[in-house]
């Protein structure tokens, strides 16, 4: 077994859809969680606050720096992830699949390293 | 050593050298499927076959090669893996977590099962790079060395041994299984395959640089693996498509190229240089892949250059039957490059007119922009209605795109044609 993580960016640019369109969003992914669940692939997941409420934390030079935002300029941003255990690739892709499907966007799969 | 000698392990020599071809492949697959490493069995793959080497002149080929390849290399493995009890652990998880029921594998003359076809669709995997797959297949199913997998893709030795060192990375890494897609994933994983071992082809066929227009030994191999893949899925009729289309169009290899190397088209071709028990062998497969369900795209294809190599000329080729496929084929594969070979047969059919409004319509299609073949039919057609000034404009198009040296002979010498 090896853990995965599947995770969920959003684009900027895009419009953040409303609670009411995000209803069935949410639906489908509390199914795909479960179903996560009941194969024993869970480890961990959860979606995450807007970017806006992020805060950066930079503490390689000699003082610590707080910052409002998230660390990274870039299109996009993380929005939530699953880390699922799979026997192999192919696995957590099935995964990804569904979880792309159910939560409506791409999803990434990186391996975590091993020990 | 004496002279006889040494003739008599040369003599053994070539016929050791033809044994590992067949065999390095196999051996190859054998060992992943056991360890479940690419690193490790591509190691004690070339350990053994060293071994061989130095053995067999001396004592013979062994009566079961294969069995005696693999039993060394299973022992250099174990001995490997004695001496790295940490890496060992983590490949003894690897392997119980792998056993699933896989349908036993076809066995070969020795007896051993063949693993390879679980090694197609590793070395093909939609995670890998899409420029590293054919690499993987070349080095690991074909047994070329990485300096060879370079040549094939033109580029330096250096680069492509990064590449490959990547591509096993990345396998090793993200955990690419070593395993035969399900029944349900096989139809969505096979065109992947076929894909790879038709871009090989096709390099082989029209070398996209050099000196040369065909690379006669690529298109072999490709020809060699697909046919491997086809007594490994036995009844996959695009496999069948896929080795008809390859062996229709590589029967007319010897009439493509004149003395001097130059290119001659299909209309110039002395047919009578075709390999005729190629073709024959091409339009079985035709027939296997299109009866018994729905046509695939390769099978279609195959059809398609069945009835050009059927044909006396190009003036009873039967052009209408040919644009039928084509409107097949453009059902089942949305690709422009499908829509420039369907216009050709239109213009064929009903006249160059025909053909040229529908090469026009393809103007604005970004995928045509590096394909060659779209601006030298346009300016083929031009020049067909005497519009030779168009043509040569779209000759040099097609000049800035074409990639063998034959190629570009052949557009120069039709440029001055149109040239006042």
């Amino acid at each position: 077994m090896a853990e995965y993580l599947l995770s969920v960016h959003h684009d900027y640019d895009t419009e953040f859809p409303s609670l009411e369109e995000m209803q069935p969003v949410f639906e489908a992914v509390d199914r795909f969680n479960q179903k996560v669940r009941d194969a024993g692939a869970w480890v961990f997941a959860g979606g995450l606050t807007p970017v806006q409420q992020a805060t950066t934390v930079d503490n390689t030079g000699d003082t610590p720096i707080v910052s409002d935002g998230p660390y990274a300029e870039s299109k996009e941003y993380l929005g939530g992830f699953w880390v699922i255990q799979a026997a192999d690739l192919d696995e957590a892709l099935q995964w990804a699949k569904e979880g792309s499907a159910a939560c409506r966007g791409k999803v990434e799969v990186r391996p975590f390293q091993g020990e | 050593m004496g002279e006889r000698a040494a003739g008599a392990v040369e003599g053994i020599d070539t016929s050791v050298e033809a044994v590992f071809r067949e065999e390095r492949g196999r051996l190859l697959a054998a060992l992943v499927h056991r360890f479940g490493d690419l690193d490790l069995a591509e190691d004690v793959t070339s350990e053994a076959i060293e071994a061989a080497l130095q053995t067999w002149p001396v004592d013979g080929v062994p009566t079961r090669p294969g069995a005696w390849l693999l039993t060394t290399a299973r022992r250099r493995a174990v001995d490997r893996l004695r001496r790295d009890q940490a890496y060992a652990a983590r490949l003894a998880v690897l392997q119980a977590e792998a056993d699933r029921a896989d349908p036993a594998p076809p066995a070969d003359g020795d007896g051993l099962p063949d693993e390879r076809l679980a090694l197609f669709f590793t070395c093909t995997h939609p995670a890998l790079a899409a420029d590293d797959r054919g690499a993987l297949i070349l080095r690991c199913l074909a047994g070329l060395t990485t300096p060879e997998v370079a040549r094939a893709f033109l580029v330096p030795p250096a680069t492509m041994a990064q590449r490959i060192v990547r591509a096993k990375k990345k396998i090793r890494a993200a955990r690419i299984p070593f395993r035969v897609p399900g029944a349900d994933e096989l139809p969505g994983r096979l065109p992947g395959v076929l894909q790879v071992l038709y871009s090989i082809f096709t390099e082989g066929y029209a070398a996209s640089s050099g000196p040369s227009l065909q690379r006669l030994d690529l298109a072999e191999e490709a020809i060699r693996l697909t046919r491997i893949l086809g007594r490994l899925l036995p009844t996959e009729r695009e496999v069948a498509g896929l080795l008809g289309l390859m062996l229709l169009v590589h029967a007319r290899r010897d009439a493509r190229t004149g003395p001097d190397g130059e290119l001659v088209l299909l209309d110039d071709q002395d047919r009578g240089r075709w390999d005729r028990s190629m073709i024959e062998e091409g339009r079985g497969l035709v027939v296997a892949a299109l009866t018994g369900g729905p046509p695939g795209p390769y099978g279609v294809q195959a059809a398609i250059a069945a009835l050009h190599d059927e044909a006396a000329d190009v003036a009873t080729t039967d052009w209408p039957q040919i644009v039928a496929l084509y409107d097949v084929l453009l059902g089942l594969v949305a690709s422009p490059v499908v829509a420039v070979n369907r216009a050709v047969a239109v213009a064929m059919r009903d006249g160059p007119q025909a053909g040229l409004q529908l090469l026009d319509a393809l103007a604005e299609d970004p995928r045509l922009r590096t394909h060659h073949p779209y601006p030298a039919a346009r300016a083929e057609l031009l020049r067909e209605l005497g519009r030779r000034a168009e043509a040569a404009a779209a000759y040099r198009e097609a000049l800035e795109l074409v990639g063998s040296a034959p190629e570009r002979a052949y557009l120069q010498r039709m440029l001055r044609s149109v040239e006042p």
